[in-house]
């Protein structure tokens, strides 16, 4: 369905986005990972044609969209601060694109007819149930809290049945218990709705919860496209393993064609990239109790989390134990050992 | 903005996409500018250069027309700043007055305060007179000596007066505007961290407040600085102004190269004013987000005095000179005939009777309706034309570039030419075609102009961003998008430009003079023909003509500001 | 917004209907005159019928303003006609030569007095006199004598009762002044400067003298006596209603204290429309427009079979020894005065 071909984009002279192809299809969630000033959200804003990029293209169903203003893409987005109309109210704003669709192909200034307003009436009442804010209708947008006003803006953004919708960080403003009922939510209104959808953040509790493929954003570039799975089991870089909350990733130096020298011991590998002598190289230790490698490691810190302890040690590894060990003391870890590009 | 194609492909697509899908940012804004900058060339630039060139001659660089300058400036300067000062002692007041609380006939006092910005001077003198005056109510409760009524001081006090009773709508206007658009999430913030009511307006609302108490200080003061008929009718002949300077050069002391020497230095220093403020502007850019009303009754002690004395006093300043108006519409204040020194004193409807009643069977008798159509016609073309006018210069001024930065001045350029310069410059380019009716919406919307602008422009650059994106993926064509968002949330900021120019019309009086055609005065016009005859029936059917003035501006500020647009019914 | 878009739409709509369209009628002629310009609709629709014409008037601006225009423009002029001249502008407008001369056949009906221009390139249409005007109550409740001289006005009793207008910015104002200069000569000064040391008020326009701080109009203000035309008497008397038997004020028409204006039409040079500018010239002299004139505009006519009106016969008087000054020396020293004036009243 949508199809992107080597967008470029700088800004300020310097390349923001180089080389970014990817597509959507029918029913899919994507999700773009990236930090704060990746350019994450000026591709969304790209696609949505309110910024264009300086060469590749944005394709639909094969039609390139460079000559498409944003308001006939008829493609959904969402802000992060909701960017509702604050003089409408609740159903003037779900209504909004619905009545924009109505009056073009009205062709006249105002004015709709009673079937057309009927229609309406009963889209927006169904958006409503959707997001769960029967009975919010008449309400000022000023109102409502942070939650209901994102599932305004989301039922807005389904409301006139987008061929793809948009989501740029969407939830970034509102608290983690809120975030995950939302996000629950909106994943099963995007599988109901079988609508395309991409969306952006830096958070990848989200990404995991709602994507069917994500898409790592680094300096530019796209450096991974996979499944949550996929991504998760082989991050391939030491910046997509943090990004992932992989803390335990080290620097090491290849000594000889197999074997890497860090700071908590040499380890022998078996990487898919040949490295050769002297070059540094990250590794992503992974604590497992089948791993063939054990380290030993100075306790700094020790954290309860949940039902573990979550120990810091002097290298800046994070591992986790049963029984909390005394601070200074040095433990021994099981790890599995695993390149990153 | 961006547009560096670096070598990448499909630089083909990226230019059509220029042309097509979003007009390339600096043809857009030419687009923008095109109409108001023709507007201006062809209106004002050309008329005035052309009577400039006329006029300016080498003849006028003379030791005593420099001093006469000199002195002349001084006092001009002097007058508006301690005019435009004083106006703000009483405009501040009220505009938070007006965009902060809820009260008891609100719209109709704020409807009053806009009123004598279009009364005629004539008017305006007489109705002071009625308070100030010798047999006024003022000197009835504060009796003052003859020595101190025919003194300078208290003239000079009279105009002050005079311009802050005209000025004040202004204030209220811009700056209340402003004031209601105002996040009050910052003020309570501050509030928060420990500021008291002092710090919260001196550090947050009024730095915030900047860019509209600016406009409204430039707007103030230009109009003082180039004050004319209220220098002449209530100062006593005792001070003139560039602007009258001028009118008595070229009318009743012809001497052309002094009053072109005389415009050129006022129009420099319009400009001067211009640019400082323009760049004083571009320094802050406020986002206040628009937001829905946020006035309501006043609650505590400190609330409840701060209303009822600020209610009193525009209650007092507006109404009460006002108010002699219809009063004397209806009152017969004539010397019964023969009997010696009895004045009667009786309530009349005559005065109205006679509007209708064409005496001497003039060829210029217009009945009072029809002077009322053609004010109000000319008005409502003044509005429409200022307005399509207005809201694409504010737009693109609302982000100005290069080229904003260098139209902004300009724009504010007409509030500065007298206005029988460009009275004569219109004559010498127009011709005969100035029996065109056309020509009195044009010249007042060359006045109404900067007004329009600068009340759209800071409501503009407030609207974030983010909503006219967020219509315009929801389908919204750029149209679209203003119709559905800007212009609801501009509907404020747009009635009060609109007011403005409706006022800016009804009241215009010196270019309406030089371009009406006889037949179809406006009201001033007409007011003005009734003052300049002998006669109580004259005076009479002045005083009722502008009570009708008075009353059909108020109803259609009243009905221009309950104009609620129905999509913003709960803005 | 549908409602706001219509509101807008219609306001459009019935401004340009109202908004009267240009007629260019084929024989239209057109005349440039001051605002205080006023004459009966009859009077103008007997000359329409009678020639097949059609006649515009333009108004832009007292009558300095108006004769300024018709210079700027001589050479495309704004009209064929120019009225409202007076002899304290008639030398710049002949100077200026913006006249063609027309001996009209209907100069015979015109007393010499006002032929001011023997070129005939300005005709005389009417006059005026400027005079002080009295408050008659005031003067009879306190028993005051009025005064009959200039000298008079300085004396103490009427201090404080006279208001006249700045010469500088008024043609009433101007034309005192001349008067004073023309009793008083080179010492006219010093003799305003005791005037105002009487506690003269000087104010900017007629208007504001007569209706703000003359006592004797609707005004009330605090002066009974005011610098204002012979013919006000009657005027008063003419605009009250209901009309009563005496009017409320009187000019003083003693020697000298009184300046007569003269109003003069020209032809525009260049004019289109020679002829049938001609034969409206013609019938402005005319017994017609004479006597349709005075209670149009509140002046006499320089026509001798012109009849007054009642109102005028009643209770207006036309002095019989107005100040005397040419009109050429009041065009050499005309500003000198005015500033010098400016200056002494400081």
């Amino acid at each position: 369905m949508l199809e992107i071909r080597d967008i470029f984009k700088s800004y300020e002279n310097k390349p923001l986005l180089r080389g970014i192809s990817f597509s959507v299809s029918q029913g899919e969630t994507i999700c773009l990972l990236g930090a704060s000033g990746s350019g994450k959200s000026t591709l969304l804003r790209m696609i949505a044609g309110l910024e264009f990029p300086e060469s590749g293209q944005i394709l639909f169903n094969k039609i390139d969209l460079a000559q498409t203003p944003p308001h006939a893409r008829d493609f959904g987005l969402v802000f992060q601060d909701y960017g509702l109309f604050p003089h409408l109210n609740i159903f003037d704003n779900v209504a909004f694109g619905l009545k924009m669709k109505i009056m073009e192909s009205n062709s006249s200034l105002f004015g709709m007819s009673r079937q057309q307003a009927v229609g309406l009436q009963r889209r927006v009442a169904e958006m409503m149930d959707l997001v769960n804010l029967q009975g919010f209708e008449k309400r000022k947008v000023t109102d409502l809290s942070g939650g209901e006003q994102q599932r305004v803006a989301l039922a807005r953004a389904l409301a006139p049945s987008p061929r793809l919708l948009m989501f740029d960080e969407p939830l970034g403003a509102l608290d983690k218990s809120l975030k995950e009922d939302l996000l629950n939510q909106l994943r099963a209104i995007l599988h109901k709705t079988k609508i395309p959808a991409i969306y952006v953040t830096h958070d990848q509790d989200e990404a995991f919860t709602i994507a069917d493929r994500i898409l790592f954003l680094h300096d530019g570039e796209i450096i991974r496209d996979g499944t949550p799975d996929e991504v998760w089991t082989k991050p391939n870089s030491a910046w997509a393993a943090r990004m992932l909350g992989m803390g335990n990733v080290i620097e090491g130096v290849v000594t000889s064609p197999n074997k890497v020298k860090t700071e908590v011991g040499i380890f022998t590998l078996n990487c898919r990239h040949k490295h050769s002598k002297g070059e540094k190289i990250s590794l992503l230790l992974k604590q497992s109790e089948e791993g063939v490698d054990e380290i030993k490691l100075k306790v700094e810190d020790v954290l309860f989390n949940r039902d573990q302890f979550q120990v810091k040690t002097k290298n800046g590894l994070v591992i986790h134990m049963k029984d909390a060990p005394k601070i200074g003391q040095i433990i021994r870890v099981k790890v599995q050992v695993e390149c990153l590009a | 903005m961006q547009n560096k194609n670096l070598n990448h492909g499909g630089t083909e697509t990226r230019r059509k996409s220029i042309l097509r899908a979003s007009v390339s940012p600096w043809f857009f804004r030419v687009l923008l500018w095109l109409a108001p900058i023709l507007f201006l060339l062809s209106f004002f630039f050309l008329p005035l250069s052309r009577i400039m060139i006329l006029a300016f001659n080498t003849s006028a660089f003379t030791k005593t027309n420099f001093q006469l300058i000199l002195s002349t400036l001084s006092f001009t300067f002097y007058q508006a700043t301690l005019s435009t000062i004083l106006t703000f002692v009483l405009g501040l007041p009220s505009a938070v007055l007006f965009s902060r609380f809820n009260f008891r006939g609100k719209p109709l006092l704020r409807a009053l305060t806009a009123v004598p910005f279009m009364l005629p001077t004539v008017v305006v003198a007489s109705s002071f007179n009625a308070l100030f005056g010798n047999h006024g109510l003022f000197s009835f409760l504060f009796p003052l000596s003859p020595e101190f009524t025919t003194s300078k001081t208290f003239y000079f006090l009279l105009i002050l007066l005079a311009h802050i009773f005209y000025n004040t709508t202004i204030v209220i206007r811009i700056v209340g505007n402003a004031l209601s658009r105002f996040d009050p999430k910052l003020e309570a913030a501050a509030r928060s961290l420990g500021a008291d009511t002092f710090h919260v307006w001196k550090n947050i609302t009024l730095p915030l407040l900047r860019p509209s108490l600016l406009a409204a200080a430039l707007l103030v003061f230009m109009f003082d600085f180039t004050s004319f008929g209220v220098i002449l009718l209530l100062g006593g002949s005792n001070f003139s102004t560039l602007e009258v300077e001028i009118y008595l050069r070229v009318l009743k002391l012809p001497n052309l190269p002094l009053a072109a020497l005389l415009s050129i230095v006022q129009l420099i220093f319009t400009l001067i004013f211009s640019i400082l403020y323009t760049r004083t502007i571009n320094q802050i850019t406020t986002q206040t987000a628009p937001r829905f009303s946020i006035s309501k009754p006043p609650k505590s002690f400190r609330e409840r005095t701060f209303v009822f004395t600020v209610y009193c006093l525009l209650f007092t300043f507006f109404l009460l000179p006002l108010l002699s108006l219809p009063i004397r519409s209806f009152t017969r204040l004539e010397a019964d005939r023969g009997q010696r020194g009895e004045v009667q004193y009786g309530f009349t409807t005559d005065y109205y009777k006679e509007l209708f009643i064409n005496r001497r069977g003039s060829l210029f008798y217009v009945p009072p309706i029809q002077a009322a159509a053609n004010s109000l016609g000319y008005a409502s073309l003044t509005v429409l034309l200022s307005l399509a006018l207005g809201y694409p210069a504010a737009y693109a001024l609302a982000k100005p570039t290069r080229l904003e930065k260098f139209l902004d001045p300009l724009i504010m350029l007409p509030l500065g030419a007298s206005a029988v310069m460009l009275g004569l410059g219109f004559i010498i380019s127009f011709g005969r075609s100035l029996a065109s009716p056309w020509f009195v919406p044009i010249a007042h919307t060359l006045v109404a102009l900067p007004f329009v602008i600068r009340t759209l422009q800071p409501a503009l650059a407030s609207i974030p961003e983010r909503l006219r994106q967020a219509a315009s993926t929801l389908g919204a064509s750029p149209f679209r998008v203003w119709q559905t968002v800007d212009f609801p949330i501009l509907s404020r900021a747009t009635l009060s430009a609109a007011t403005f120019a409706f006022t800016v019309s009804l009241g215009e009086f010196g270019a309406t003079l030089l371009l009406t055609r006889p037949e179809y005065p406006t009201i001033p016009i007409a007011i003005q023909r009734f003052l300049s005859q002998p006669g109580g029936l004259n005076f009479g059917q002045a005083m009722a003509m502008a009570t009708l003035l008075m009353l059909l501006t108020t109803l259609a500020i009243l009905i221009i500001e309950k104009l609620r647009l129905p999509n913003s019914g709960e803005f | 917004m549908k409602s706001t878009f219509y509101f807008l739409l219609f306001t459009f709509l019935i401004t340009s209907c109202a908004t009267p369209a240009t007629s260019v009628a084929p024989q239209t002629i057109t005349v440039l005159t001051h605002d205080s310009f006023a004459i009966g609709e009859e009077t103008i629709k007997a000359f329409e019928a009678d020639n097949n014409a059609k006649v515009v008037f333009l108004q832009s601006g007292d009558a300095g303003a108006v004769l300024n225009q018709a210079i700027l423009t001589k050479d495309a002029p704004l009209a064929d006609i120019l009225f409202g001249v007076d002899n304290t502008f008639l030398s710049r407008a002949l100077d200026a030569d913006i006249f063609e001369t027309y001996q009209s056949p209907m100069l015979t009906e015109i007393a010499d007095e006002f032929k001011l221009d023997s070129s005939n390139r300005a005709l005389p249409v009417d006059y005026g006199d400027v005079c002080i005007n009295y408050d008659k109550n005031y003067f009879a409740e306190k028993d005051l004598v009025v005064p009959q001289s200039f000298e008079d006005l300085a004396k103490p009793e009427y201090k404080d009762l006279l208001v006249v207008e700045n010469p500088a910015t008024s043609s009433p104002g101007l034309a005192f002044l001349l008067a004073t200069r023309a009793h008083f000569g080179d010492d006219y000064l010093t003799y305003w400067k005791s005037l105002k040391a009487n506690g003269a008020v000087v104010v900017d326009g007629w208007e504001t003298a007569y209706y703000t701080n003359f006592s004797a109009s609707s005004g009330k203000g605090d002066q009974p006596m005011v610098v204002s035309y012979a013919s006000s008497p009657a005027a008063e008397v003419f605009f009250a209603s209901p009309p009563p038997a005496e009017s409320p004020t009187a000019s003083i028409v003693a020697k000298d204290m009184c300046f007569r204006q003269i109003e003069f039409v020209g032809i525009l040079k260049n004019t289109q429309n020679k002829l049938l500018a001609q034969k409206f010239v013609d019938f402005m002299l005319s017994q017609k427009f004479q006597e349709d004139m005075p209670l149009n505009m509140f002046v006499y006519p320089t026509n001798k079979n012109a009849k007054l009106p009642d109102v005028f016969v009643k209770f207006a008087q036309i002095p019989e020894n107005p100040a005397a000054l040419s009109y050429s020396e009041i065009a050499t020293n005309r500003d000198t005065w005015i500033e010098a004036w400016t200056q002494a009243m400081k």
